[in-house]
């Protein structure tokens, strides 16, 4: 089954472009005829030369970076976008919810459903939909929110996903939490799960664990392109029987957003290293599985090395991160051999869900991404409760004063509007607050 | 792409804009190698084929044929207009984008506003629809003008208010020249005050821009070039004073400060119009900096102001690069933003600087930096990977900031010496249409606008709780 991407914006259409690039080596790369196969069928579709091509819209209202990830995408020498898929117009969304939701989202609503239904009628069978933004900007988080709207009504009974960059708490957008609030507050009725990843962790990553220096954006871009690749290709799931999973988002929702109050989820990858150390460096399942467990307990989102012993921090105390769900993704040698009970333990989860149902556990015995062994975890926990309640905070202390308002009124949004979007994050914020 | 017109009106909007175009044509050729019409210089430029007697532009991507200035003209006396129409740039402009008088508004608001605004509305509005209808996108107008003398103060805010009526939707950014205290014009204050309440009500955003300034910056400059320390040589078109490389030859009295100006109109759209991998589009910059409708007086910073010789660039020189751009020197306005209050501010970065030095530096130097308790991460940020002319890198600084507040209450003071006395009045309420309401209702909203500032600066210091959050039912 196939997935059809919707990059949008600047962030998304980056992002997007290295998930695929990622996506497009590991399947080549993959010594396994089914798991590109897999890979390819998700993904790709093979053009009337034998290209492969992107099964994704990519949809800017300015078109420098459209042009700059098709440009990418066609020296890579691998695969390409659609030669017309893609559909930008001069001017950009200015940072505005309001101008992207208001205005140029139903502006261009025929042509963008036009776009996605060509590229779902590519597909012998529809898995679902992704749509890929930031929440920060005008045109992923405006636009974005308009086009999963229009996505929803058309396919209602499809999985939309929406995978999300948050962005970095001081210094991209100065409205950014406007943005994110009116964003997730809307979309938090339409989408199945969103997925996160946050500028700030990742730039951690980067630094502490890449040692990159000077990081830019690509660099960014693609760790969260390999940790979203390491959930996205094939695997094992429990009942597939040594066939590999055909509904990666079916799969995903059904395991990890079993309630729709709760939707949040959170991405991990270990070990992330630079590409010159992976040679030198050997990893055991035990270790790996028994620092994820950690990071999942302390709800750090990068392996640190350093953490308190198991004895010393009790499953109740403080900054214990509970969970609701949580999906267990191992890649690569022995992947049969690796010991996953601790992942099982009653005490890490609700009390209102057993275990079993709280646990899932895919496998796949190909390696991912040049690793010898990765663990990724998708968590639906309280791993964003604080984020997202700064964000809110954050946005709510400018609203108090009504600054900036005026820009978004001007398009057509409301203080009511602003309202009922706070109330609704709010009660997310109280739900995962009240997990236990 | 976008496209941006810029009106230049009277002597001074008229001295800069032609200094912007000059340093326009040199970034574009510094870029451009390859002698095509691409996107960056259709935001500025349309490309004529001057073989079509109709003059109708050349799409882009093809070659270059005739570069034309996406600008109008406006000046009530013909000197500074003809010795551009002479000079190496006459061809960027034709006959129909210009817009001249002889006799001059003598130094008078009411003269510009009053008398040619109304004589010359129907001219005016027609050459902005016709520089309008060469763009596809048209994103942003630019006016230039100065506060102080008549022309560009009186007339250059009656075009802007002909731009809200015409063309709501577009960006309207005006740079403001403000005058020295020790201005030769006697009634600066009049004008300035006069105008200042046409932009706090019709621009988008103002970019102060004060005389004096721009004259200490220009003499710090050429203090280090000759010679302020031994062993320090200066890249000899890396300063923003200098125009070469560019096309006119000789430079003239004022071109050194007006060069400053016309690179701070280049640093502002770099992003918008070359690629990057943080862009800032032009209608991000009132989006993000302008929290309520009236405050909208962003002070501009220019760093660095040279580039030393020697090549390599250590991350401290870099670093340097961050905390000037908030030190008094290099304001464009005498201020002070590092003891005032932020509401919000624009890092805009050219050149060879990744995302990473940008966080490190605005870690660094947050700490230092009062803001407004609502907006305690009010930064915005862009990365444009072309650098200017001679540079490796540089940063222009967008502040709103409460330090504008003294200049407006300088100005209000100066205004109202005269205003007590009378003094010169009278050659005011001469003119047709001109009444003395104006006078006060521009001081009331002068004094409105300090007032708005005055609460702001109230908060500065004081430790402000969370806005109560809403509640949930259980």
């Amino acid at each position: 089954m196939s997935v059809v991407t919707v990059q949008l914006g600047q962030c998304g259409n980056q992002v997007g472009q290295e998930l695929f690039d990622v996506i497009c080596s590991d399947a080549e790369e993959g010594q396994k005829k089914t798991y590109s196969a897999g890979s390819f069928e998700r993904f790709f579709h093979q053009n009337a030369h034998g290209d492969l091509v992107a099964r994704a819209v990519l949809i800017d209202m300015e078109p420098k970076v459209i042009n700059q990830s098709m440009t990418k995408a066609a020296k890579s020498g691998k695969w390409r976008y659609g030669e017309a898929s893609h559909f930008s117009q001069s001017q950009g969304s200015g940072n505005n919810w309001a101008n992207g939701y208001c205005v140029h989202g139903p502006r261009n609503r025929d042509v963008v459903e036009e776009l996605v239904r060509r590229e779902v009628e590519c597909c012998d069978r529809l898995a679902g939909l992704m749509a890929m933004m930031s929440v920060a900007g005008g045109t992923g988080s405006g636009v974005g929110t308009y086009i999963t709207q229009c996505l929803r009504d058309l396919h209602p009974k499809s999985f939309i996903l929406n995978h999300l960059t948050w962005p970095y708490r001081t210094g991209e957008v100065i409205v950014q939490n406007y943005n994110s609030v009116l964003t997730l507050a809307h979309l938090y009725q339409l989408s199945d799960a969103i997925l996160v990843h946050e500028n700030d962790t990742v730039h951690k990553i980067c630094s502490q664990l890449l040692n990159i220096k000077q990081i830019s954006f690509s660099d960014v871009n693609k760790v969260i392109a390999h940790q979203l690749g390491s959930v996205l290709q094939p695997a094992f799931t429990a009942d597939s029987h040594g066939v590999y999973s055909r509904n990666p988002l079916g799969e995903l929702v059904s395991a990890l957003a079993c309630h729709p109050e709760y939707k949040l989820l959170s991405v991990c990858t270990i070990p992330q290293m630079p590409s010159s150390s992976i040679a030198y460096s050997t990893f055991s399942w035990p270790g790996l599985l028994k620092h994820m467990r950690q990071m999942l307990i302390s709800n750090s989102k990068m392996e640190e090395g350093k953490f308190c012993s198991e004895r010393t921090r009790s499953l109740t105390g403080f900054g214990f991160n509970r969970s609701l769900a949580n999906l267990l993704i191992l890649r690569g040698k022995d992947v049969y051999c690796a010991e996953t009970g601790g992942f099982e333990d009653p005490d890490l989860y609700t009390s209102w869900l057993s275990s079993e149902e709280s646990f899932t556990l895919w496998k796949s015995p190909v390696l991912f991404n040049k690793y010898e062994k990765s663990v990724t975890l998708v968590s639906n926990s309280q791993a964003l409760l604080r984020p997202l309640d700064n964000m809110v905070r954050s946005a709510w202390n400018m609203f108090a004063s009504r600054a900036y308002v005026h820009q978004y009124t001007k398009f057509g949004i409301s203080e009511e509007d602003f309202l009922d979007s706070f109330t609704s994050l709010e009660q997310v914020i109280s739900s995962y607050n009240q997990l236990c | 792409m976008t496209q941006s017109v810029v009106v230049q009106v009277g002597q001074c909007g008229n001295q800069v804009g032609f200094r912007f175009w000059d340093l326009a044509l040199r970034e574009h050729t510094h870029v451009n190698k390859k002698g095509l019409y691409d996107e960056a210089l259709s935001s500025f430029f349309r490309n004529v084929d001057s073989r079509n007697s109709d003059g109708r532009a050349c799409g882009v991507g093809g070659r270059i044929q005739n570069l034309k200035a996406r600008a109008v003209l406006v000046d009530m006396e013909e000197g500074v207009v003809n010795q551009i129409l002479q000079g190496p740039l006459r061809d960027v402009f034709d006959s129909t984008q210009l817009l001249t008088d002889v006799s001059g508004s003598g130094n008078n608001w009411a003269v510009g506003h009053m008398t040619y605004g109304s004589a010359y509305q129907e001219q005016i509005v027609d050459k902005l629809r016709k520089a309008a209808e060469h763009c596809d996108c048209l994103q942003c107008f630019f006016l230039i003008h100065s506060m102080g003398g008549g022309t560009g103060s009186g007339l250059g805010t009656r075009v802007l208010s002909l731009l809200e009526e015409e063309f709501p939707e577009v960006c309207r950014i005006v740079t403001s020249i403000y005058p020295s205290a020790e201005d030769d014009v006697i009634t600066s204050p009049y004008n300035s005050v006069l105008a200042m309440r046409e932009l706090t009500e019709h621009a988008d955003c103002v970019l102060p821009v004060e005389n004096q300034s721009l004259v200490d910056i220009v003499n710090k400059i050429k203090h280090m070039s000759h010679g302020g320390k031994p062993g320090i040589s200066i890249k000899r078109d890396s300063t923003i004073i200098s125009g070469q490389g560019g096309l006119s030859g000789a430079e003239k009295p004022f071109d050194a400060m007006n060069n400053i100006v016309a690179n701070l109109l280049l640093n502002i759209t770099s992003s918008a119009r070359f690629e990057g991998s943080l862009n800032m589009d032009l209608n991000e910059i009132a989006m993000n900096l302008v929290p309520f409708p009236h405050l909208h007086y962003l002070v501009p910073s220019l760093t660095p102001l040279y580039t030393l010789s020697d090549v390599s660039v250590p991350t401290r020189r870099l670093d340097q690069m961050f905390s000037d751009a908030f030190s008094k020197n290099h304001q464009l306005i005498r201020a002070d933003p590092k003891h005032s209050l932020y509401m919000a501010c624009a890092l805009m970065v050219r050149g060879h600087v990744q995302v990473s030095d940008l966080r490190r530096n605005i870690e660094r130097l947050r700490p230092t930096l009062p803001f407004v308790s609502w907006n305690q991460e009010g930064w915005k940020t862009s990365l444009c990977s072309v650098p200017p002319v001679g540079h490796s890198h540089s940063l222009l600084a967008l502040a709103n900031n409460t330090c504008v507040k003294p200049t407006f209450m300088e100005l209000r003071e100066r205004f109202t010496k005269l205003y007590r006395k009378k003094a010169h009045l009278h050659h005011y309420l001469h003119v047709e249409g001109m009444e003395q309401s104006w006078f006060s209702e521009a001081i009331t909203s002068l004094s409105s606008l300090i007032e708005e500032y005055n609460h702001l600066d109230a908060t500065k210091g004081k430790l402000m709780p969370d806005a109560p959050r809403l509640s949930i039912a259980r």
